[in-house]
């Protein structure tokens, strides 16, 4: 994949982090001396916050696909990766672009949203010179690339425009050409049920008088090859099934996660990016194993957010009241005398002097009552209720 | 230059001890169905249209009794001169906005999820299938081809510069997860299937 590219016209860019690849990009469009681009769904530039980069720079960016176009008016970030606006209501949508595109207010008709954003962004596609796009496979054999949608918005930025800057992770690529056939299937199968996206499109050559650049990049993907727990996940197609699945998501929303690529399998890759930001996350899951199960490519994810625990507390990211809590709760438990001891005194405080527990020092006070104090332990009842003490007092 | 050298240094020390063969894909894609009877329903189901005809006479005979004569047309396909315009492949791209149909041929179909396989000495501009209101394709309907699999294997060593598989009409859910066909490309596809 690092010559073949080249030969078949492409210019190719390598990135070894986020800031870097930003760099690129805008390069690109200074370069060409413009300050407009137009962008189809990339993961990538969300991991490396390429839109807050180049607003800075003055640069004007708007994102063609519907639901990223619809958090890109309302300042928020993607709450999925398939379905960015997944969290909103169409009520929202309807108020958001009444506010910025003019529709009628209250008229909350999808269809009728949706012909909104086509008109508007129509004019976007025909009058910028630059469009940005993922890539969902790069073929090591060919040099080519794909990109998939359904709505047709990548190819209409990029067919009208000049030039095309493709942005991948190096984990994107493929060996060979025929080996499509297995992940075209897989894709959109396992993101939305279909047999295939509407638009599966293949980018060797650059179109006469036009230009196409491959920014590849790294940013933590080289680190994570080389974690023999983790490496794994590398083989993510960013289909999205395990967030689908998975029960912690499905309640809590994408933008809990406070990462680019939300769900199981981000709770395993934002880690390897910045432990100390996103140690919190692979905490935040059941181990259920749904994910695991529904993974198309087999990524092991319940086991790496388990493994990711036993890393995490041993390189000290975990908080120490945790680590505290944990070895007194520990001694606690290994010792019948001092558990007794402790139960008996909980109990008694809990009934004479309840303020001592139920204030807001205790977390979870702060959202419920705390439960009432039994009257005695289990082993105390037992004691008295089992068949040998039974016999016992009988016998007495 | 430097981080190309640096990455693919780093890719290279943190490689897997053991990488495993590629796999025999010969055994995958052996489903086995009616390939017309498939991509007629598949192609129905993700909400594209077809129509069988035998020549291009009845092509041309249904898109007049269909679309409006008004209404701008392009085709890359000589045998349609006299209802669409063929004269555009060196235009500007952005001049075939006001295209209300494109009529292309498809290099072949593929049963199992109704998609198209086109490329660019088909397309005329790479952009003509994307930007028209509407799209119609022809296909044999000897090029019909069961699986993914069947169709990698017949694009083979194929030499482009651009191609996509075509599936239905441009579609997005993203506005509560309901189904709207016409997002940014065709707002409408019919196939015309060819004996």
């Amino acid at each position: 994949m690092k010559n073949r590219p080249k030969k078949n016209g492409i210019i190719v860019h390598w990135a070894a982090d986020g800031a870097e690849h930003n760099k690129i990009v805008h390069s690109i469009m200074e370069k060409h001396g413009v300050k407009q681009i137009v962008k189809s769904k990339s993961m990538l530039t969300e991991e490396c916050h390429l839109n807050e980069y180049l607003t800075e720079k003055g640069i004007d960016v708007i994102d063609s696909d519907l639901g990223e176009r619809i958090v890109q008016l309302r300042n928020e970030a993607p709450s999925h990766i398939v379905l960015p606006a997944i969290h909103l209501k169409k009520e929202d949508v309807s108020e958001t672009f009444h506010e910025h595109l003019g529709t009628e207010k209250g008229n909350i008709d999808a269809k009728y949203l949706t012909e909104a954003a086509r008109l508007h962004l129509r004019n976007t596609f025909l009058t910028r010179k630059i469009a940005l796009t993922g890539v969902n496979f790069a073929i090591a054999e060919t040099g080519e690339f794909v990109v998939c949608t359904n709505e047709g918005n990548a190819d209409m930025g990029v067919h009208l425009a000049d030039v095309h800057i493709a942005c991948m992770g190096f984990e994107k690529i493929i060996p060979q050409r025929k080996h499509l056939g297995v992940f075209l299937r897989l894709l959109a199968r396992s993101a939305t049920g279909q047999p295939i996206t509407t638009y599966s499109s293949h980018f060797k050559k650059p179109g006469d008088g036009k230009e196409i650049h491959i920014v590849i990049v790294d940013n933590g993907r080289s680190t994570q090859l080389g974690r023999e727990d983790f490496r794994n996940s590398l083989k993510c197609i960013r289909c999205g099934a395990c967030m689908n699945t998975c029960p912690v998501y499905r309640r809590s929303g994408g933008h809990s996660y406070h990462n680019a690529v939300a769900g199981p399998i981000g709770s395993i890759l934002a880690p390897n990016l910045d432990m100390s930001k996103n140690a919190d996350l692979p905490f935040a899951s059941t181990l259920c194993g749904s994910c695991t199960n529904v993974c198309p490519v087999k990524i092991d994810i319940h086991q790496q957010l388990y493994k990711w625990r036993q890393l995490l507390v041993k390189e000290g990211y975990t908080p120490t009241t945790k680590t505290i809590a944990m070895k007194g709760m520990a001694s606690v438990l290994a010792n019948p005398v001092i558990f007794d001891f402790a139960g008996k005194t909980a109990r008694f405080l809990m009934q004479k002097a309840p303020g001592l527990v139920s204030n807001s020092f205790n977390p979870w006070y702060k959202q419920r009552e705390m439960p009432a104090p039994p009257e005695e332990s289990f082993r105390e009842w037992y004691k008295k209720n089992s068949r040998e003490s039974k016999e016992k007092n009988n016998e007495q | 230059m430097s981080s190309k050298g640096d990455i693919l240094e780093k890719i290279k020390q943190n490689q897997p001890t053991s990488i495993s063969e590629l796999p025999d894909l010969s055994a995958l894609g052996m489903d086995t169905y009616e390939n017309l009877d498939k991509y007629k329903a598949v192609l129905d189901s993700i909400g594209g249209a077809f129509v069988e005809v035998k020549d291009y006479d009845e092509v041309i005979n249904y898109i007049n009794n269909n679309y409006n004569a008004e209404k701008r047309k392009v085709t890359t396909l000589p045998e349609l001169a006299e209802i669409a315009a063929t004269n555009w492949a060196n235009d500007d791209p952005h001049n075939l906005e006001d295209v209300e149909l494109t009529i292309v041929k498809a290099h072949f179909g593929v049963a199992e999820n109704a998609a198209l396989w086109v490329t660019d000495e088909l397309l005329g501009q790479r952009v003509s299938v994307f930007i028209a209101q509407y799209l119609a394709i022809v296909v044999n309907k000897k090029d019909l081809v069961p699986t993914m699999h069947q169709a990698y294997e017949r694009i083979g060593n194929q030499e482009y510069g651009f191609g996509t598989f075509i599936a239905g009409p441009s579609k997005t859910a993203d506005i509560e997860q309901s189904l709207v066909l016409g997002a940014h490309g065709a707002r409408g596809l019919i196939v015309f299937i060819m004996d």
